[in-house]
């Protein structure tokens, strides 16, 4: 997966063309590390049709701010560098639903 | 034939995992499934300072962490998977996972509680953009801004003393004229000068645009509504227990609480429930793990004079 910041967010997410997918975490939320793994798992499983990244939000705060996230776990689905969809909260953010939000949007 | 346990504990949270290290200790081969977070609350729970010899630097978390590899280190099995439904029927009862199933001769339901939702408009739409129910995940984003904190009991008050560290201002709205929370807790919180508590008041709706603005907020006695600005707003409103898979199987309370008597037995043979998801007075990390203790020996008991004898 891709690890994002401010310095690369524009060229990965915003400019990119096709499907992106960014998991947005935090080093204090438990939920979002718990899913980590399933999330890395979907990576290798779908990573040929769409870009998978995760954003530290406790390092680009601000960031996460500007793509109005101000609540963990979010996932955010791009396409073509518009935000499509998203889902949020613990008890929404199950491996079932962060692979359902994937290949809707392939 | 598979394998079958002698206990399958269903819910990873302290009563689970106290559960499966009393049933290691005593060689009763087990199983502890959890679907999401180990520790469930707890994982989410920064302060931790009533559990027994918990004082100094202890978060949820790390007490968890050390739960978990010691139940581990007796023998316990923890696997990950979701559990959809029990089948109760005979000696052996069945767990039916999302991936699989598993075959046991007793069964410990620890499947724990989930916060309630406010219910009021807006909440859905601003998850994740304002809205949260976790402030150790969330509070981060409110550095330097104002918050809201909905509620009145142990949850609320705690939370909002955590949430000073990061806000610069936290009001607690709740619709009672006192809080039920613990009294160390109120002290605490009354002496913070970042909170400031506004009674007898329910949050109607929650409005903004893109992310939380603010919230409309009427006050229950007078009927009069107000406008408050707010950055977030974070909801601890009480639980609801997580065993929807469990009903009209084993007997529950109006609330969907589970019955048990003191030996944390169910309205069904070999079946017992231990933790927040038991009807019962106090849900609370030491309470949980008790049960726990008590659903794991019970339950060798159990076998011993079903199996054994």
């Amino acid at each position: 997966m891709i690890e994002l910041n401010k310095d690369n967010f524009d060229a990965e997410v915003v400019q990119a063309e096709g499907v992106v997918l960014v998991d947005f975490w935090g080093d204090k939320c438990e939920p979002c590390k718990a899913l980590m793994p399933s999330v890395e798992k979907l990576a290798e499983q779908y990573g040929n049709q769409i870009k998978m990244c995760k954003l530290n939000t406790g390092e680009n705060r601000r960031l996460a701010i500007s793509q109005k996230v101000l609540g963990l776990p979010t996932f955010i689905v791009y396409k073509n560098g518009e935000r499509v969809k998203e889902i949020s909260g613990a008890e929404n953010c199950t491996p079932e639903a962060i692979e359902n939000l994937i290949k809707e949007n392939l | 034939m598979s394998k079958v346990y002698d206990v399958a504990i269903l819910g990873g949270g302290p009563a689970g995992l106290a559960a499966g290290l009393y049933a290691s200790r005593s060689r009763m081969v087990s199983v502890v499934i959890e679907k999401a977070k180990w520790g469930g609350q707890a994982a989410t729970t920064e302060e931790l300072e009533n559990y027994p010899g918990s004082i100094e630097h202890t978060t949820g978390p790390k007490l968890i962490d050390r739960m978990k590899s010691q139940a581990e280190a007796f023998g316990t099995e923890l696997i990950k998977d979701d559990v959809l439904a029990i089948d109760p029927t005979g000696d052996i009862k069945t767990v039916k996972l999302a991936n699989g199933e598993i075959k046991a001769r007793t069964l410990i339901i620890a499947t724990g509680a989930q916060p309630m939702l406010l219910g009021a408009p807006g909440e859905m739409d601003f998850r994740g953009k304002g809205v949260s129910y976790c402030a150790t995940c969330d509070a981060d984003f409110f550095t330097e801004l104002e918050v809201v904190v909905v509620g009145g009991g142990d949850s609320a008050v705690e939370e909002a003393i955590y949430l000073t560290r990061f806000a610069d201002k936290v009001t607690i709205v709740h619709r009672r004229d006192q809080f039920r929370a613990a009294k160390s807790i109120i002290e605490k919180a009354m002496k913070n000068e970042k909170i400031s508590v506004i009674w007898d008041t329910v949050v109607e709706e929650i409005y903004g645009d893109g992310i939380v603005e603010g919230v409309k907020l009427k006050n229950i006695k007078t009927n009069e509504t107000t406008d408050f600005r707010t950055d977030g707003v974070f909801v601890f409103v009480g639980y609801k227990p997580f065993a929807e898979f469990a009903k009209g199987i084993v007997e529950m309370d109006e609330k969907g609480y589970i019955i048990t008597d003191e030996n944390m037995r169910t309205s069904v043979e070999g079946i017992f429930a231990a933790g927040d998801v038991r009807k019962k007075l106090l849900r609370q990390v030491v309470t949980a793990t008790a049960d726990g203790a008590i659903a794991a020996t019970i339950a060798e008991k159990y076998i011993e004079d079903k199996f054994h004898s």
